[in-house]
């Protein structure tokens, strides 16, 4: 369905996120917390869950939680674990130790690149479980003749943090997505590895006539893989409920499962009712309530977060902080350059933009910890005091990134070196002299003529000319 | 809670247990199961809202463990008492739903 | 009365005796335990105390002992002592059922807590005991393998559900036994089987390895001929474990700190509405009655004391234990280990194996416990039952500002027949009136034989103490003990 058929719908998002804790062992047993080893080979009694097994808490887990609660501005508090009873072969005790109505962290927020601030309802503690490889049927579920299981995941620490539905369109669902994924990694909690399952995100989805307050039917989506597919999930799911609610039909309140080889989302109705969990207290473990010091300790011992670095380059640089150009240098990691520029009074208006376009068109994705910055720095005040121009700059600039080196250096091997002022406007003197027609047209109001003067100007420079200064010239020579 | 338990109830109750029950059993069960309800009625009675609620009687807090490895099983013998291994793995007949 | 296979103790060491003279070199190990191999080989035909008797790793184990004393080495305080284990206290190795076809033949790839604690002790462990199915039960009738008599008379139950641990000791067949207490699974079966048996503080004991029934109800706790020998084996098995987050800090246990003292001055509160009300009956009363006589005599503070909560014990009980309990067997699924029945997806595999894998009471407590956490009935039965333990709490720690023990009979009557009260759960249930509101507590609690009932079989009267208390609560157990009357009929 086209976006012009969605015209007048509202997509509502809200999306829970499961973090894969960095603790060097599980949520409840010693067994090591690592990825892609041999299928069950990191099991003991606790993680599978044998008869007489009982749970002891990690306390690095405890605090990378505290951490993600304090990043994202929640009330920390004292808080108990939950059973949720349900049956599946990948949870070894067929409950699951989650936390249920008294979370650690609640009531939180975040502010996207955008500048606007997302709820995030909980962020609580609970236990991953073992992974599931259907066999036959193409490895889809439905088709599959059996299924292997391997526990070496059952009982890895997660935080899942849930946002309140104050996502609107499946964009603003993935900036959401890419902003807390930055702080989880800022926070130390997570290594932010999508590609291996250490941050996953199930979404729900309900649409509602534009500007209408109340809510629509929503929908659970799972099964989304990357950005990518959760982008083109919301998408698909919002189109689907539109065309039912259209055609005067009932969205149904369920779980779907998106199917990436074909595009769709499918409903996921078992054989079973919908699930009651039937929670109730954890009676094996107790209660946490991480005192005062911890909690302030925690948030005084953040690094400084995303939203917080584009605060400081906005200032610097003295735009809005929701301009794009700040979110894609913080998100690149380019943000000390711009620093570097204001403490070398470098115009960091001008490095804004050389990074937010150039570099980082320049960069195509890499890292930019690579470039100098004093050798940036350098370079910004040669473009700012005209020893470059503008398209040379640039040029520079790609070499700067691609290799390194000194801009001076570069500038000079490439041959460029900008008209000094004087020579300037003794050239434009002389195209005015040349042109006398077009010049006696310009001063008598046509506008349009400058480009024709710049033209000559450039020609008569083999383009070493600073255009701005020579049209700043003309400009003067006609009113002067 | 003044219903008593139906039959209905039972079946519900089985199947979320994963139990499969014969019609003799469900009947007895029924039966059984509501005596033992009906006897809970004396709590049922008692008017006590306002008391807060024993999860368990031990008033410990903070009972935490230091994030470093252990050994782990050795997996032949994990796997010595599965019921069905594939490839290291536990082998289990086909899943019809996802995971909630 | 019908044959007894209770042999005359007159002569046979006790586990402290045991222990002192195998670790001096007076005794041995091996010679203690063929003792009791023999009348394992005599009786156990018609008592059937075992779901296994491990007798070479016994004969090996014994021999070790031994050696370690002939090479200069303490072995430990319960050198050389026979101890039997309930069938759902894990042994690496070794088949743990709990008495269920669903485990049957599974042999753990670990160590219960108290079993590593007992070894490291010096203690010889012949054998893994019957018990009700994952503890569910008060008669051990709800066993897979077949029940356990009662070795004073193999027509009559010996209690539940750690009868077959209860009974091992009765016949002989063990020094010391450990079994488990939810809502009186050791103190019950003591009584009727004429032995101690103790129940600890909650959280007392490590239940890491413990098959768990209820969480937050369930303890280890020993069986034995006398009450030293109980504190024994508790002040072994007992203390802080950082395997179990439950599991409280501090000296542990200390039950043998206050023995030898006496009661003078101790304040005793006799539990009014135990006395004879809730289907107590009334030969049993009257031994408790006595009970409180002779330690008024002794020199202790007597007086009634009422504890009006207990009346709603059984009700919050029969809430609570089996919520958590089905939970707790949910993981019996088919997909790791133990019993699988075919099925043509998971579903049905699930359904299969865990029907044909669990008895009628098992599936029974399942389903009540599933019920009251279900949608819609947590608040009118699971989480009503949590508030009447709080009103049970509370009315405890007013009795124990005026009291330092309780008193009250342990069982409402003696031994009964096999099959008296299988038709019906809930006559069953009654069994456990005066035992639950420890557990529903947290609070230590245990039997000591005090006299017999009218059939002449044995009656226990329970001692309770308030959390922590199992210093006082065995120093008035020594007490009664030493005052009971002879019991006759023995062989």
């Amino acid at each position: 369905m086209s976006a012009i058929a969605l015209a007048g719908w509202e997509t509502v998002i809200g999306l829970e996120v499961h973090c894969e804790l960095r603790t060097r062992t599980k949520l409840f047993c010693g067994c090591p917390n690592v990825f892609g080893e041999e299928p069950n080979t990191r099991v003991c009694p606790v993680c599978l869950g044998l008869p007489g097994s009982l749970p002891v808490l990690n306390r690095q887990a405890v605090d990378y939680a505290i951490r993600i609660g304090t990043a994202l501005h929640c009330r920390v508090q004292p808080s108990i674990f939950h059973r949720k009873n349900y049956f599946y072969p990948d949870m070894p005790k067929d409950f699951q130790i989650s936390q249920y109505d008294i979370p650690i962290n609640a009531e939180g927020w975040l502010v996207l690149p955008s500048g606007k601030r997302i709820g995030i309802v909980r962020a609580h503690i609970e236990e991953d479980t073992g992974k599931t490889t259907h066999i036959g049927g193409g490895g889809r579920i439905h088709q599959a003749g059996y299924s292997l299981v391997d526990y070496n995941r059952a009982g890895v620490p997660l935080v899942e943090i849930v946002s309140a539905p104050d996502l609107r369109g499946a964009e603003e669902a993935r900036e959401y997505v890419e902003e807390l994924r930055a702080i989880l990694v800022a926070t130390g909690a997570s290594d932010g590895k999508m590609e291996e399952g250490s941050l996953r995100v199930d979404c729900n989805v309900s649409v509602r006539v534009a500007g209408s307050a109340e809510f629509g039917t929503r929908c659970e989506i799972k099964n989304m893989n990357s950005l990518r597919s959760l982008g083109r999930a919301i998408a698909y799911e919002a189109a689907r409920q539109v065309e039912l609610v259209e055609a005067g039909e009932a969205v149904v309140q369920e779980t779907r499962h998106w199917d990436e080889a074909d595009g769709r989302t499918h409903s996921m109705r078992s054989k079973e009712e919908a699930f009651d969990y039937r929670y109730f207290p954890e009676p094996d473990l107790v209660t946490l309530a991480p005192d005062e010091a911890w909690v302030t300790g925690a948030r005084e011992h953040l690094p400084v977060l995303p939203a917080e670095r584009r605060a400081r380059v906005a200032e610097a640089a003295c735009v809005p902080v929701s301009t794009e150009a700040v979110a894609t240098v913080v998100r690149l990691d380019l943000d000390g350059l711009v620093a570097a520029a204001v403490a070398a009074k470098a115009d960091p208006g001008l490095a804004l933009r050389r990074l937010a376009n150039e570099v980082a068109g320049e960069l195509d994705g890499r890292s930019g910890g690579d470039i100098e910055a004093s050798a940036f720095v350098r370079l910004v005040h040669m473009e700012q005091g005209g020893e470059l121009t503008p398209a040379q700059a640039r040029t520079v600039l790609k070499t700067l990134v691609a290799q390194g080196g000194d801009p001076a250096v570069i500038a000079a091997g490439l041959g460029f070196e900008a008209l000094a002022t004087g020579a300037l406007a003794a050239v434009v003197d002389q195209v005015i002299a040349a042109n006398p027609r077009e010049w006696e047209r310009y001063t008598g109001g046509d506008d349009k003529l400058a480009g024709f003067f710049i033209g000559k100007v450039k020609a008569a420079t083999g383009g070493n000319a600073d255009l701005r200064a020579a049209n700043d010239l003309l400009r003067q020579r006609r009113s002067g | 809670m003044a219903q008593p338990l139906s039959k209905q109830d039972v079946a519900h109750v089985a199947r979320l247990a994963r139990l499969a029950l014969s019609e003799e059993e469900l009947e007895q069960f029924t039966s059984q199961l509501a005596s033992v309800l009906e006897h809970a009625a004396d709590i049922e009675a008692l008017d006590i809202a306002a008391v807060p609620p024993t999860a368990h009687p031990v008033p410990l807090s903070n009972v935490l463990r230091e994030d470093e490895p252990r050994p782990c099983l050795d997996r032949d013998e994990v796997l010595a008492q599965a019921p069905d291994v594939e490839s290291g793995r536990f082998r289990i007949p086909r899943i019809l739903g996802e995971a909630p | 009365m019908s044959q007894s296979f209770v042999p005359d103790f007159a002569s046979a060491p006790t586990a402290a005796a045991v222990a002192s003279g195998v670790r001096r070199g007076e005794l041995s190990a091996r010679d203690v335990l063929d003792q009791y191999l023999d009348r394992i080989r005599m009786r156990e035909g018609q008592v059937h105390a075992f779901n296994l008797v491990m007798e070479e790793a016994a004969r090996a184990r014994a021999a070790e002992v031994d050696q370690a004393v002939a090479a200069g080495g303490d072995p430990g305080p319960l050198a050389g002592v026979p101890v039997a284990l309930k069938d759902l206290l894990c042994t690496h190795g070794v088949p743990t059922t709990c008495s269920s076809r669903i485990l049957e033949g599974w042999a753990p790839p670990y160590d219960a807590t108290v079993v590593t604690r007992l070894r490291a002790a010096g203690a010889v462990v012949v054998g893994k005991t019957n018990m009700d199915e994952f503890a569910m039960g008060s008669s051990t009738e709800h066993s897979a393998f077949g029940p356990t008599r009662n070795p004073h008379d193999v027509t009559r139950v010996p209690g539940g559900s750690s009868g077959g641990s209860a009974a091992a000791v009765a016949a002989g067949f063990a020094t010391v036994s450990l079994g488990t207490d939810t809502g009186g699974s050791i103190r019950q079966p003591a009584s009727l089987c004429g032995v101690v048996g103790a129940k600890p503080t909650y959280g007392m004991v490590s239940r890491y390895g413990l098959v768990a029934f209820a969480s937050s109800l369930d303890q280890i706790g020993p069986f034995a001929r006398n009450v030293a020998d109980a504190a024994l084996v508790l002040d072994v098995i007992g203390g802080h474990d950082e395997h179990d987050s439950t599991s409280l800090p501090g000296d542990g246990p200390q039950a043998a700190s206050n023995l030898g003292r006496g009661v003078e001055g101790i304040r005793v509160g006799v539990i009014s509405e135990l006395e004879g009300a809730l289907g107590i009956a009334p030969d049993v009363a009257s031994r408790v009655r006595e009970a409180a006589e002779a330690l008024a005599a002794a020199g202790a503070k007597v007086e009634h004391v009422s504890v009006p909560s207990v009346r709603y014990g059984l009700s919050a009980y029969y809430m609570i234990a089996p919520a958590e309990a089905s939970s707790n067997l949910a993981r019996y699924d088919g997909v790791r280990y133990g019993l699988r029945v075919r099925g043509d997806d998971i579903t049905d595999m699930y359904i299969a194996t865990r029907s044909a894998g669990f008895g009628p009471e098992v599936k029974r407590r399942i389903m009540l416990g599933t019920y009251a956490l279900s949608a819609g009935y947590y608040d009118a039965y699971y989480g009503k039952a949590q508030k009447v333990r709080t009103l049970i709490i509370r009315d405890f720690e007013a009795a124990y500002r005026s009291f330092d023990v309780l008193l009250s009979p342990t069982a409402p009557t003696t031994a009964f027949a096999l099959g008296a009260k299988m038709s019906d759960p809930l006559t069953m249930y009654l069994n456990d009136v005066c035992t639950i509101p420890s557990n529903l507590a947290g609070h230590p609690a245990m039997s000591v034989p005090f006299g017999c009932g009218d059939d002449g079989l044995p009656v226990g009267a329970q001692v309770l103490a308030p959390a922590l208390g199992e210093p006082v609560m065995f120093q008035v157990a020594e007490v009664l003990e030493a005052s009971a009357p002879a019991r006759g009929g023995e062989s």
